[in-house]
This record gives C-alpha cells, structure tokens and sequence, in this order.
C-alpha cells in the first residue's frame, strides 16, 4: 500500500486554545506511518459565522479553505462540528453558486474526521498493537450533535475506545444530549447554555468515570469549563490524547 | 395571538431554569414520549416509511389549491360550509358570525392552537359567548389563566399539587391531589358544559380531500363531544392540515400518535364531514370548516421555509429538545413553543419580534432526527438567523445587531489572513495575562463575561499549533513535507 497522505486541519480552537490535541493527532498519524502536510496558511472554517446567521463572512472564509485545501488527497480534522461545516454547510453557502459548489463538494468529500478517517479509511480496530496506546482507567463517551447526528460517526470512537488496552468504556445516559456549547450560543443564552451543560455535567458523573472523551474540543471546553468550575476532578480528554496516550 | 408575558426570552428562561418541578415534568415526558418515539422509529417505522410520509407530505404542499379545493367541495356536497380565511382576523369574524346567528351563549372547545393563534377566544368572550376548553389539560390551564405550555401536553408544567388547589379554589371541591378524584371532578364540571353548549369548536389534526373529512385523535374523548354534541360545529385548520388522499392520512396518522406520545394509535379517533345527515342520530345540525391562511401561503411561496408546513404538529421536536427540556414552553411566549415555535412564530408574527427564538437554540438537531416527518428546523433556524444578520426584503426583517455585525465583520478580516490572526493571539495572549488564574481564565473577563460566569475558559496557548508544527514537528518528521 502506498504510504498515505494527510492534510492536517488544525482547526482554530485546536489552534490556539488546545494544541495539544494537534501534537496528539500528530502523534497517532506518525505512528501509522504517515505522511502529514500543514499548510501554514490555514485559520478557520467559518462555522463561528455560519452559526450565527453571517454567511457573507463565512463564505469568505469557507472560499479560502477551498483554495489552501482544494489539492490535498485527505483532509482530516479533530473535530466533527467543523468536518459537519465543510461537508455540509458549505453546500449550502455555494448553492447559487454552480462553480464554488462542484469545488465545496469535492473538497467535501475527501475531509474526514478525525476517528473516521482511523478507522474507516486507514482501518485501525486495535489502538493497542496498531498504535501502542494505552490508558488506564474508566471513561464515558460524549457524543457530539455535528458528530453524531450531523455525520453519523458513533461507532467509529467507540471501537477505537474499547480497545485501547487498559480501558474502561462506559455509556453514560442520553450521550447524544447537546452539551449547551452551540458556538455563540453559549455566549447569547449563558444561562440555558450552562443549564444544558449541567444536564451533561449529572451523567457524566452518574457513570463514576474519571474521564469524559470525545471528538470535538469545542464540546469538551465547555464541559471541562462547567466541571472545573464545579470542582470536578473528572477530565475532558479528546480521543487524540487517548489514543497517543502510552499509559499514565 | 396568545402570548402573555412582556419579559424577554432570556428573562423567561431565567425563570425557568430555576423551576424544578418544571424540570422534573418535562424530563418525564421526555423519557416517556420522546425515547418512546425514538424506539419507534428504530425498531418499528422504518425511515423509508418517514420518507414516504414526508414525499406526500410535499406533493400534497405542491397542489395545495387543488387538494383544498376538492375537500371543500366534498364537504359542502354533505351540507357542510367551508370558508377561506385570509387573516387572523378573517377567521375570528367568521366564527363570531356563526355564533351570532346561531344565538351562541356558551361553546365548547377542544383540540385547538389554531384557535390560540388567531386569538379567537377573546372576541367571541366580548360579545358575550362563554368559551369553555374542553380537553382536560387545556381546562387546567383556562382554569388558572395561563398558555398551553406543550402543542400536546398542554399543562405538563403543573403538577398534580398545583392542580388540586386550583380546582379547589375554582371548582369549589375540597383539596385533593389524587388524579381520579381530580379527574371526576373536572369531568363532572366539563359534562355540564358540554350538555349546556350550543356550539363546539375544535381544530384539525388532519384532513383528508379524497374522502371530505376532518380527523381529530385524543385520549380523553371529550372531543368527539364536543363535535357532536352542540348543534353547531366549528372546525378550524391551517391551511396545510390536509391530506389528498386516504392513504396518506391514514400514513400521517400513525406517525401523528407515535411521534406524539410514542401510541400505534390513540384512544379516540374521530372523523368528521359535515353536517347530521338524513336518519342519522348523531352529530351536529350545522357543520363549518375554517381554512385559515394567516401567512402560511408566504411561508409556501418560500422555498426555504415550505418545508415546515409538512409539519404535523405531534409535539416530537419538543419531546427531545433540551433547550425546551431545561426553559418548558411559556419561555418561547408565543402559540407555538418547543424547536418548531422557533421556527413558526418568527414567520407567522415577525423575524425581528421573535429574534430570541430564531437565536436561542443550540442547533443541536434532536428535533430533525425525532420529526416524523424530517422537518429540518436546524437549517431554517440558520436561515432565520441569516435573514437577521443582513436583514431580508421579502420578510420585512432588519438586521438585529449592529455590535454582532461589527464584530463579525472583523473575525472575518481575522481569518482571511493568516498573519492577522497571528496578530489577534498575539493580542491576545497579552490581554489575558490578568485574568489568567490556576490554568483557565475565570469570573467576568471582558468579552468572556457570559462565558466565565458559570464557567472556566481556556486561555490562549503559549504557543499556537501552528507554531508548535513548525518548530516541533515539521523538523521531526523526517520526510515529511516541510511546509
């Protein structure tokens, strides 16, 4: 098999808020032999915008990843809701737009999720041989809404959790409930946004586990902001960090 | 329309939120009737099943003329009358006209938003009709003067305390809290009404062109007394209540109870096509069916938003939501409440007046997935907010937020440039120095405020990815591309 080639998609959040679930990314691909381009240029997807109703400024946005992206042969991405914007929104954005359309869909079309890509593409199924992970301890999934729901990606880090030698996966209550996070969301409506977090925040808890895991920091920054403000000493980890984690 | 608060949706919600009876009532119908429907549609309803139900549903929209046009000929070829109704207004004056003629001194009403939306109450109450809610739920709440709070479960933000010290100060029995006692009470006093009434009113759950009939579903049964009864029936429908053929509703129908309140079917389900016809024993002397407009026609004329007049009004979105788990539905103030409120109330009252409703949703997409019918609300509610943010001629909508629009504009010059957004962490990371406590930026940081009020946010990293990738990686993965 000819070695493949990744573009990494380092989005914003993961950027300049939580790099270290790009190192781990990094660190999962190098693992698997390979080949990673970072095209320096690269900031955001324009979901902030698309979100909130200004999609001038995310069609700007989504045109220029068309052009940093467009020649990549895979574009993986730590996070679902931004693989969600890419694969689908941009669809929308472009759709009077014949030309910037035919380019989003292709562009579409070979951006993957992080975990997808793992599992459905390079075929991983045993984190433990294929990439030395290891974690000791208990943790519950967090399925997020563009993740679960927006791309049907459930089974993919579940597979992989499950066979990360050390680990115990267990299901928490309603793990497909939104966090409360919804971009600007949580800033316009803090109170609804923290109450939805707190319904998160009681069955993560309920499950006894000492980690919540998942696919999508920006689902995580909020969970880990309502447990840290509560005290929690429960952990919001991204899969990356499970998966290029080698034992504690 | 009904609507009974001045406070915004925020401040209603606020109140909500620290309401835990409230909470704990909508998590129960949650866990009931939503994870019910949710199973149904796993092991029993198949999505093709849905998406076949959805395909009519959008056929019929497209021949909406012709469809409605065959089931008022049908009815009115069985003595029935069906009459257009433009506007609110329209709709209410007909109704006030029937009354009028028919010497109308106390109507029965059941199973009826539409009533709610074109405020019909209140002007039949003026010119001296006593309007008396029939379904129980709804009764409740007349009783205590407060809007439905769920499109089926109108008064699942009361619980059974609450219930008996309202029925003892308003039905004169002594306290009680056990549901059959309060039950038989409040049947005792509706049964009194309904052999008192001299005109029913209802909705429409669904209609049917092909057969001429409207169809109501409930489990208490009140309805089909409350039609049959009186000598005058009233029935009212949106305009896209209807099906054109017998199949489909028959189709709609079992998705209707499901999505509802996850039932196969529910305990009563009535049919009605006018009028007591010669040698029948039931039924009322006079039939009238209201067809309401009130600005659907522009929502159909849309092709963003004709798609959410395939809804069926099962209340399934609502069953689900957790943003209308946590803020029940008197926060959304308006006839409609829960994830499809969101999205009718802008279009049916105005963008700009319900602005909160179009923004105040996670786009979570709980409510596409439980729909019977796959309305997608999370992108008509992005096509709300897209209207809001640069206004929309055809709408009548002005951009809401001038500071947002800024600020928006600016994140878009940000990350059109690579070197301006170094720019603005760089900024950043100087701002923050201040706020930066144990590992995260904590109470009221400046643009943050909202945020960090109930949580803790990252601070920007000492070095971003970007840089890590060029002096980390970049340099350690041999043969690798260097960009």
């Amino acid at each position: 098999m000819t070695q493949p080639n990744v573009t990494l998609f380092i989005q914003c959040l993961v950027d300049s808020l939580l790099p270290e679930t790009g190192d781990a990314m990094v660190s999962v691909l190098e693992r698997l032999g390979v080949r990673m381009h970072y095209p320096p240029d690269q900031t955001c997807c324009g979901q902030p915008a698309f979100n909130s109703g200004y999609r001038n400024e995310a069609a700007k946005t989504a045109r220029r990843f068309l052009d940093i992206f467009e020649n990549s042969e895979a574009i993986v991405c730590p996070s679902g809701s931004c693989v969600h914007m890419v694969r689908h929104h941009y669809l929308e954005l472009f759709r009077d737009d014949p030309v910037l359309l035919d380019r989003a869909c292709r562009v579409g079309a070979k951006t993957f999720e992080f975990t997808e890509y793992l599992v459905d593409v390079l075929g991983v199924t045993d984190p433990g041989t294929q990439l030395g992970s290891r974690y000791d301890g208990t943790v519950t999934y967090h399925d997020s809404c563009h993740l679960s729901r927006g791309l049907g990606i459930r089974r993919q880090p579940r597979l992989l959790l499950e066979n990360v030698p050390g680990l115990t996966l267990v299901e928490m209550d309603d793990s497909d409930r939104c966090c409360g996070f919804g971009g600007t969301f949580s800033v316009k409506y803090p109170e609804i946004s923290t109450a939805l977090a707190d319904d998160k925040v009681q069955t993560i808890l309920a499950t006894g586990a000492g980690a919540v895991v998942g696919c999508d920091v920006s689902c995580l920054m909020n969970i880990k902001g309502r447990l840290s403000r509560l005290g929690s000493h429960v952990r919001a980890l991204h899969i990356a960090e499970i998966l290029a984690g080698e034992g504690k | 329309m009904q609507q009974n608060s001045d406070k915004t949706y925020s401040e209603l919600s606020r109140d909500a939120i620290g309401d835990e009876d409230l909470h704990a009532a909508i998590r129960m119908v949650q866990n009931g009737m939503g994870k019910g429907a949710q199973a149904m549609w796993r092991d029993e309803i198949t999505p093709e099943h849905r998406r076949l139900a959805k395909e009519a549903r959008l056929r019929t929209l497209n021949n909406l003329d012709a469809v409605l046009a065959t089931l008022a000929e049908k009815i009115r070829a069985r003595g029935g009358h069906v009459y257009f109704a433009a506007t609110a207004e329209d709709a209410r004056n007909y109704c006030l006209e029937v009354a009028r003629k028919n010497n109308v001194r106390l109507a029965v009403k059941g199973k009826s938003m539409t009533s709610a939306e074109i405020g019909m109450d209140p002007l039949l109450e003026e010119n001296g009709v006593e309007v008396v809610e029939t379904d129980l739920g709804e009764y409740i709440i007349q009783l205590a003067g407060e809007a439905p709070s769920h499109i089926i479960a109108p008064c699942i933000h009361m619980n059974r305390k609450r219930i008996g010290k309202l029925f003892q100060e308003k039905l004169g029995i002594p306290y009680s809290e056990d549901p059959p006692t309060l039950t038989r009470a409040a049947r005792k006093a509706l049964r009194e009404k309904l052999l008192g009434a001299d005109m029913g009113i209802s909705g429409c759950n669904i209609a049917c062109a092909e057969t001429g009939h409207v169809c109501l579903v409930s489990n208490e049964g009140n309805i089909r007394m409350c039609t049959t009864m009186p000598k005058v029936h009233v029935a009212l429908m949106g305009m896209e209540r209807v099906t054109a053929t017998l199949a489909e509703h028959d189709m709609l129908l079992r998705l209707l109870t499901r999505g509802a309140s996850a039932q196969k079917v529910s305990t009563y389900v009535s049919f009605m096509g006018g009028p007591r016809q010669p040698g029948e024993t039931d039924g009322p002397e006079e039939f009238h069916l209201v067809i309401i407009d009130n600005g659907r026609m522009k929502m159909l004329a849309d092709p963003r938003f004709r798609e959410v007049l395939s809804c069926i009004r099962c209340g399934g979105c609502l069953n689900i939501c957790p943003v209308y788990g946590r803020i029940g539905g008197h926060a959304y103030n308006g006839t409609y409440c829960g994830p499809i409120g969101a999205v009718l109330m802008p279009l049916l009252e105005g963008v700009n007046k319900h602005a909160d409703l179009c923004r105040g949703e996670s786009l979570c997409g709980a409510c596409k997935d439980i729909c019977p019918v796959h309305n997608d609300l999370p992108r008509m509610l992005s096509e709300l907010r897209y209207m809001l943010a640069y206004g929309d001629e055809k709408w009548g909508v002005e951009p809401v937020d001038g500071a947002e629009a800024c600020a928006f504009k600016a994140w878009g010059a940000a990350m059109s440039s690579r070197t301006a957004y170094d720019l603005l962490v760089k900024a950043g990371r100087i701002v923050q120095v201040p706020f930066v406590k144990n590992g995260v930026l904590g109470k009221g940081v400046g643009p943050l405020a909202k945020w960090t009020a109930s949580r803790d946010f990252p601070p920007i990293a000492k070095k971003t990815f970007a840089e890590r990738w060029k002096t980390d990686h970049a340099k350690r993965l041999n043969g690798a591309d260097n960009e």
